[in-house]
């Protein structure tokens, strides 16, 4: 038997109120991670199998999002340690990328549903392994901090066996990050992409390109 | 346009239609510009392929940038319409590869390459049917296909051969406008010369391919697409089409007119708003409404063909899924154009004292022989690709420019491969717009970069890869068959059907030799294979159904003992009773069956007219 199904159920309300105040001044301490913060629940509903195709859609439009503030800010981090601002394109967060991810794990879908799990455990393990390693939260680490714990998940092959989990949820948001950021028209553009318009005739590749594989 | 409710119906049709996909269409546009009152019933909801498709949606305006979800198998922009491998409402049964055999379970799976399930059936409940997201790849079967089993012993042959149906290859290909090349090469027929429209430049990746698979004797050749590469004359091709009928030549002309020709952007399976590539709605129905001679109900789910005391087909009965009432409409002659296994349902379904079996079915055929195509494909990165300057290679339609026809035809019949039948390879490549997990295998290619490095690899790597995919030949087999489950009904209250699937050891192996030639081609060109080439072709392949090609379940033949139609898809018990869907198929070649379905249609139809002048029917 669980030890711990031995003990008081309840407790009484000077303790309870002990706990909220050390709560409350633990939130108050920026280097603290947000551990109590939780995410929503998901309550929204598939959008069926006859959706208005021809119409924009942003996340939140069809369902809740359901990241609490804290995450966000996490997620954001993330996003830009993994697509950061450079001279041909903007960071991955300026161009809507968290709000991707939010409408990802906030989906009432079964792949996203599993994604999601992946993506609350790891923020969660981010936090507790920068609070480890640096007592501070993920956000609030420095660029070089993060890297290293970057470097240690960014790869699972390569990763030691306590970093496992944090590798395969680091696979899953950079897959989230690449595909949110790269359907946006400054992902394409960056990338390359200068299709999706209507043309008169399908134009000649470039003479460059067909030197370079010895096509002329 | 005569889109008319179940209470407003003529009280008799000349000819009654069920399904509105390329058998359908076909059919609806032959006998209707023939001068006929036509009524076609449509299981799904009417559809406007002018205004509905969203064709320069980018991923990003999409939930989820557009992935597959189970609402949406192939993505929130694919313009299927309350369907896919599975339908609300309307289940069907099949045995699964984890489950102990001889048991059916329902379908549910909605991705088909690693689906457990032996068939996964692919359904659109709208006007047009499948011919909205089709790949629009048009081949002509050749001379051996129609005569397999003379050839190597296997399977069925056709009741008649290539030079038949060749005329109406001709005229489909007029009318709904095929790009692509003669090359004369074995069993690759070629079409007359002007019938075709012309290919356009291969993508750059599959000029590359063409270089180094020709260093393995594989040719890389123009596809053949059902797009409008070039504006078509509407006034010559009509004039060719409708010699005689005046009428028929002028509304088929004003239709061609009415088509744009392809813009070089945008994936077809989205629909076409400018009507350059082929679907129902914007090439068989406008003219054949416009003749007034066609009437259509949609959301009317067919139950069952009705016969009278001398077993002549009087009409059919639906389910008018508004009001959930039956209703019956009669008619001279009644076409089931539904999809092979659906016009199998309700043949299965339309069960009386005389025909306690299912109406057409004295042979027990009816359901037999259900074919799909052979399906397995390997992903290629080529670093001669990366780092190229920035282009449009994004070209028609997502779909190939360029393909492989089967090449090893000769060592095959010497019996070298150790397999009886052959393949094409589609190709997928350029610099397409990206969606929902594009860069994916970044992650492994790169081996976990993050950070500016990124962005980098991004660039470099964006463009560089090649998917082939294997669509080969399955022979007919006793073991793959559909019937109607004794118990379960679907919402409608109509029997649902029910599933076995077997490849056997020929389609097994060539999935295999598939993988093992998709290798030899990539690393032909310097690349290396992203996964894993399986030399155990079980791994290799995708489930029965899975390329969504269902041929087969009501064979036509030349003894009314073992087969369910005569040689003009006309059924043997039931004078007034045709088939024009993929049903009537002995055997399914490597040459996607679209093209053939609708020039099968074709002759079918003259047949009625024919027969019905002559007061045979």
């Amino acid at each position: 038997m669980n030890p711990d199904s031995q003990a008081p159920s309840r407790l009484s309300r000077r303790e309870a109120l002990q706990w909220v105040i050390a709560a409350g001044a633990a939130m108050s301490l920026p280097s603290m991670p947000a551990l109590a913060e939780e995410a929503a629940a998901v309550t929204g509903k598939p959008y069926g199998t006859d959706p208005v195709l021809n119409k924009t859609y942003k996340p939140g439009d069809l369902w809740p999002l359901t990241l609490a503030a804290g995450q966000r800010r996490t997620v954001a981090a993330l996003c830009d340690l993994i697509l950061p601002a450079d001279d041909r394109s903007p960071s991955a967060s300026s161009v809507g990328v968290p709000d991707f991810i939010d409408e990802w794990i906030s989906a009432p879908y079964p792949v996203q549903s599993k994604d999601r799990e992946t993506i609350l455990e790891g923020l969660k393990w981010l936090d507790a392994e920068s609070s480890r390693r640096f007592q501070k939260s993920f956000t609030d680490l420095t660029a070089e901090q993060q890297a290293k714990i970057a470097d240690d998940i960014a790869w699972l092959p390569r990763s030691k066996p306590e970093h496992e989990s944090g590798a395969r949820f680091f696979a899953t948001f950079r897959n989230l990050v690449t595909t949110g950021f790269y359907t946006t028209p400054v992902g394409m553009k960056d990338i390359g992409f200068i299709g999706n318009v209507a043309l008169t005739r399908f134009p000649d590749p470039p003479k460059e390109a067909l030197e370079k594989l010895g096509l002329v | 346009m005569p889109f008319v409710t179940s209470s407003k119906t003529r009280p008799e049709y000349d000819v009654i239609i069920v399904g509105s996909g390329a058998g359908g269409g076909t059919s609806a546009y032959v006998l209707a510009l023939s001068g006929v009152k036509v009524l076609m019933l449509e299981a799904g909801r009417n559809y406007d392929p002018v205004r509905e498709p969203a064709m320069f949606q980018t991923a990003g305006q999409a939930p989820l940038r557009a992935g597959a979800t189970p609402d949406k198998h192939f993505g929130f922009h694919d313009a299927t319409v309350d369907g896919g491998w599975t339908n609300p409402g309307e289940p069907y049964l099949t045995q699964r590869g984890d489950k102990p055999s001889g048991t059916f379970h329902e379908a549910k799976d909605y991705v088909a390459f690693g689906s457990q399930q032996e068939w996964i059936w692919w359904r659109p409940r709208m006007l047009g049917g499948r011919t909205n997201h089709w790949g629009r790849i048009a081949l002509r079967m050749g001379q051996y296909d129609f005569k397999p089993r003379s050839r190597d012993g296997l399977g069925l042959d056709w009741p008649f051969d290539y030079e038949q149906l060749a005329p109406y290859y001709d005229k489909v290909e007029s009318l709904i406008g095929v790009w692509g090349s003669n090359e004369g090469l074995e069993n690759t027929p070629d079409s007359p010369n002007g019938t075709l429209l012309p290919p356009p430049r291969p993508r750059v990746p599959e000029m590359y391919l063409k270089k180094h698979a020709a260093k393995l004797g594989i040719p890389v050749i123009p596809s053949h697409m059902a797009i409008v590469s070039r504006k078509m004359n509407g006034g010559r091709i009509a004039k060719g089409l409708h010699p005689d009928n005046p009428v028929a030549e002028k509304l088929s002309a004003d239709s061609i007119n009415a088509r744009q020709a392809c813009f070089w952007a945008t994936p077809c399976g989205r629909g076409c708003s400018i009507k350059a590539n082929y679907q129902s709605t914007t090439v068989h129905l406008p003219p054949a409404l416009a003749s007034g001679n066609l009437d259509i109900v949609t959301d009317a789910m067919v139950r069952e063909v009705t016969v009278d005391d001398s077993g002549k087909a009087t009409g059919v009965t639906y389910v008018d899924k508004k009001t959930r009432q039956d209703v019956h409409v009669k008619g001279r002659i009644v076409i089931l154009a539904a999809s092979g296994c659906e016009s199998a349902r309700i043949l299965l379904n339309s069960r009386s004292t005389r025909f306690p079996n299912g109406v057409a079915n004295s042979s027990g055929k009816v359901g037999r022989y259900l074919m799909d195509t052979v399906g397995a494909g390997l992903t290629g990165q080529i670093p001669a690709l990366e780092n190229l300057p920035i282009f449009n290679d994004e070209g028609a339609g997502g779909g190939m420019h360029s393909y492989v026809p089967w090449w090893l035809y000769k060592p095959q019949l010497a019996g070298k491969l150790g397999f009886a039948r052959g393949y094409h390879i589609e190709i997928s490549t350029g610099r397409q717009m990206p969606g929902a997990g594009t860069f994916n295998q970044l992650d492994v290619l790169t081996q976990g970069a993050y950070g500016r490095k990124l962005k980098e690899e991004a660039r470099r790597y964006y463009g560089s890869t090649i998917h082939l995919a294997g669509r080969g030949e399955m022979i007919p087999n006793d073991n793959s068959y559909c019937d109607v489950d004794p118990d379960r009904k679907d919402a409608w209250g109509i029997p649902v059907l029910r599933f076995r699937f077997k490849w056997s050891e020929h389609e097994i192996k060539q999935a295999a030799h598939m993988h093992a030639t998709f290798k030899e081609m990539i690393e032909t060109m310097g690349g290396k294979v992203l996964g894993t080439p399986q030399s155990d072709g079980n791994k290799a392949i995708y489930p029965g159904g899975g390329i969504i090609h269902e041929v087969g379940t009501t064979c036509m033949g030349a003894d009314p003992k073992n087969t369910v139609l005569n040689s003009w898809c006309q059924s043997w018990d039931v004078k007034n009773l045709f088939v024009t869907d993929g049903g009537p198929f002995v055997s399914n070649a490597d040459k996607n069956p679209t093209l053939s379905i609708m020039a099968l249609a074709w002759r079918t139809c003259d047949y009625i007219m024919a027969e019905m002048k002559k007061g045979n029917i």
